[in-house]
């Protein structure tokens, strides 16, 4: 089959790879019909994260049709169609028991696992397409995909509703959904978001959706900007503002209730503390750029809470701790438990509630998927997202 | 040799975790001061009669523990194992169960002089919290041919402590949800 592969930093390749066949009884092997590049793709691009081997297939934001099912599997039928959650999860160990499924303590095989525990005290659960760490397991930027533990994860999509009303499902949109819910929004709350990255912007949609009074967006990207307004934000440009000021400034001096850092490692800006974490990872002594993060400690009112959607791998430096602590701040972060918030946010999808459409702005062959990254990542402004298709005709 | 340390001074912390272990204070037949001592717990969410049963079967074992040429019974206690060691080594050896208390704790050791010679114990309990089973293994090993041996193993991925952690991840997976992952990447065979 046809796959995207990474071969090293800004080099990802279109290549002829072989077919994914069932391993395991619960497995599933889906025809992928629509599939989407992430910002956390992004940051494997630019070779941030640790644990990528050249050959590599990427993605894992990808929907489709069923194609086999092995004998374990007694929920999914050949012909339906699916979206599939990133995050691989069992569904039968003590976290997927408390729907912390991107804590799966049985996806990671265990010869992958001891890095992730040696990095991070216990071993992390599986992803698609993303670094050893998380397993290795071939992603979804391809024509077919297996999909392990396929009677837990995927979710059926009724005939007649289109990919692109659900293909974010399997991501970004309860990764936005799960960072408002990590607000802890009551009424009357002010929310201010970091970045209007897909992310960024699906977290906007949810904290309104979740009873928030107001958000306040920021960005330097003028068409993210004015999506963020379209939603119903009020936003600010890092650029020409002083950011931290104007939000005090925005809240009467009190400061945002919650903040959401939607922005994670590779956080833009032309700012001391950023150009020295900056040179840091090229001269590998590598810690995150927390850039983005520092300013969010700081805005946060009193008492407030934080939630970090963007991803960090590492160690951060210059990390504001005091203010964390002085300001009895309340952090939730983490992959996303995208099992947990599927049937939810279809729901809400189907009823009209959320719209995840507004945000394609580029449709592409599974063949254009190298250009597309390169777009993505380097024109930001009009390139909000891009959605591949194996064998996609352009009408 | 380990020196002897008093259980006030090292608290309620298993003996594996403790700085400068003492083998022989592990509770396992057998174990010399001079052994190498690993401990690894895992909390299962199976009945401890299921797991114990499954691990009791010798035969079991190669489901979940990679290098194992052959595990083969001899009676009821005793078994013939031989394990692929680095490069193209092989070891061999007759472990025998010298105590077992079913659905609870099996306990073996190497039988006779052997330059392989180990110790285990695994312990299957009920999770006071209501988590399952609470499995805690524990091994001491004569590492082959010395700190040499031991370096060679850990460079070769037969580090006794990576197959142990490893194994026990294994049997987790496969009590817990009946398969083993396998990430199933054509890049992993490279
Ligand atoms: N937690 C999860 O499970 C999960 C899932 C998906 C994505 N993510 C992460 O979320 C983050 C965002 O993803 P995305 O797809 O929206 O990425 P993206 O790269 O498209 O968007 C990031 C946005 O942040 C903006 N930005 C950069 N620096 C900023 C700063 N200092 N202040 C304000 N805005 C700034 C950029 O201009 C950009 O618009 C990434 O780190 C991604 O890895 C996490
Ligand atoms: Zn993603
Ligand atoms: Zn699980």
């Amino acid at each position: 089959m046809r796959a995207l592969t990474w071969q090293g930093k800004h080099d990802v390749r279109v290549e002829t790879v072989p077919d994914p066949r069932i391993i395991n009884p619960r497995d599933a092997i889906i025809r992928i019909t629509s599939t989407a590049i992430c910002g956390s793709d992004l940051h494997l691009y630019d070779d941030v994260i640790p644990g990528m081997k050249s050959g590599d297939v990427l993605g894992h934001e990808f929907m489709g049709e069923v194609v086999e099912v092995g004998p374990g599997n007694q929920k999914l039928k050949v012909g339906e169609r699916v979206v599939v959650p990133f995050v691989i999860a069992c569904g039968q160990c003590f976290f997927c028991g408390k729907q912390q499924f991107a804590a799966c303590d049985n996806s990671n095989p265990a010869e992958k696992a001891d890095a992730s525990e040696l990095a991070y005290g216990y071993p992390m659960a599986a992803a698609f397409g993303y670094s050893h760490l998380t397993g290795g397991y071939p992603g979804g930027q391809a024509e077919y995909a297996r999909v392990p533990f396929s009677d837990i994860g995927p979710i059926v999509i009724p005939d007649g509703v289109d990919d692109d009303k659900v293909l974010f499902l399997s991501d970004i949109l309860p990764t936005g959904w799960m960072a408002a819910v990590n607000c802890d929004i009551e009424s009357g709350d002010t929310v201010a978001v970091w970045g209007c990255g897909p992310v960024g912007l699906f977290a906007i949609q949810s904290a309104l959706v979740l009873g928030a009074h107001r958000v306040i967006a920021i960005d330097h990207h003028p068409h993210r900007l004015e999506l963020a307004k379209s939603l119903g934000a009020e936003v600010i440009n890092f650029e020409e503002t002083r950011v931290n000021e104007a939000l005090a400034e925005l809240t009467g001096g009190i400061g945002p209730d919650a903040c959401i850092d939607a922005v994670g490692m590779e956080s833009h800006g032309l700012s001391p503390d950023n150009l020295l974490d900056h040179i840091k990872v090229k001269t590998f002594m590598a810690t995150d750029r927390v850039h983005a993060l520092r300013q969010v400690i700081m805005a946060t009112r009193k008492g407030g809470r934080i939630s970090i959607p963007g991803v960090y791998g590492g160690v951060a430096d210059k990390f504001p701790i005091g203010a964390l602590m002085e300001k009895g701040l309340t952090l939730k972060t983490g992959q996303t438990h995208v099992q947990k918030f599927s049937q939810q946010l279809l729901d809400l999808i189907l009823d009209g509630k959320l719209d995840t459409t507004f945000l394609i702005s580029h449709r592409l062959d599974l063949e254009e998927a190298a250009e597309g990254y390169k777009n993505f990542k380097e024109k930001q402004n009009e390139f909000t997202k891009v959605v591949l298709k194996p064998k996609f005709t352009r009408h | 040799m380990a020196k002897k340390t008093t259980r006030t001074t090292r608290g309620d912390a298993p003996e594996a975790t403790a700085k400068d272990p003492n083998p022989a204070a592990a509770g396992l037949a057998n174990a010399e001061g001079e052994d190498t001592l690993i401990g690894r717990t895992v909390t299962i969410n199976r009945p401890r009669q299921e797991l114990y049963d499954l691990w009791r079967d010798v035969r079991n074992i190669p489901l979940f523990m990679v290098d194992v040429v052959s595990i083969t019974p001899l009676d009821d206690l005793r078994s013939r194992w031989v394990m692929k060691g680095p490069g193209d080594t092989r070891f061999e050896w007759t472990s025998v169960i010298v105590e077992e208390e079913p659905g609870y704790l099996i306990s073996w050791a190497t039988e006779g002089d052997t330059d392989v010679s180990n110790t285990g114990r695994i312990v299957f309990i009920d999770s006071p919290n209501g988590r399952g089973t609470i499995v805690r293994a524990t091994f001491t090993y004569d590492a082959p041919a010395g700190a040499l041996g031991k370096l060679v193993a850990k460079v070769t991925q037969h580090d006794p402590r990576m197959q142990a952690r490893r194994a026990l991840r294994r049997f987790k997976q496969l009590m817990e949800t009946g398969e083993i992952a396998n990430a199933g990447s054509p890049v992993d065979d490279r």
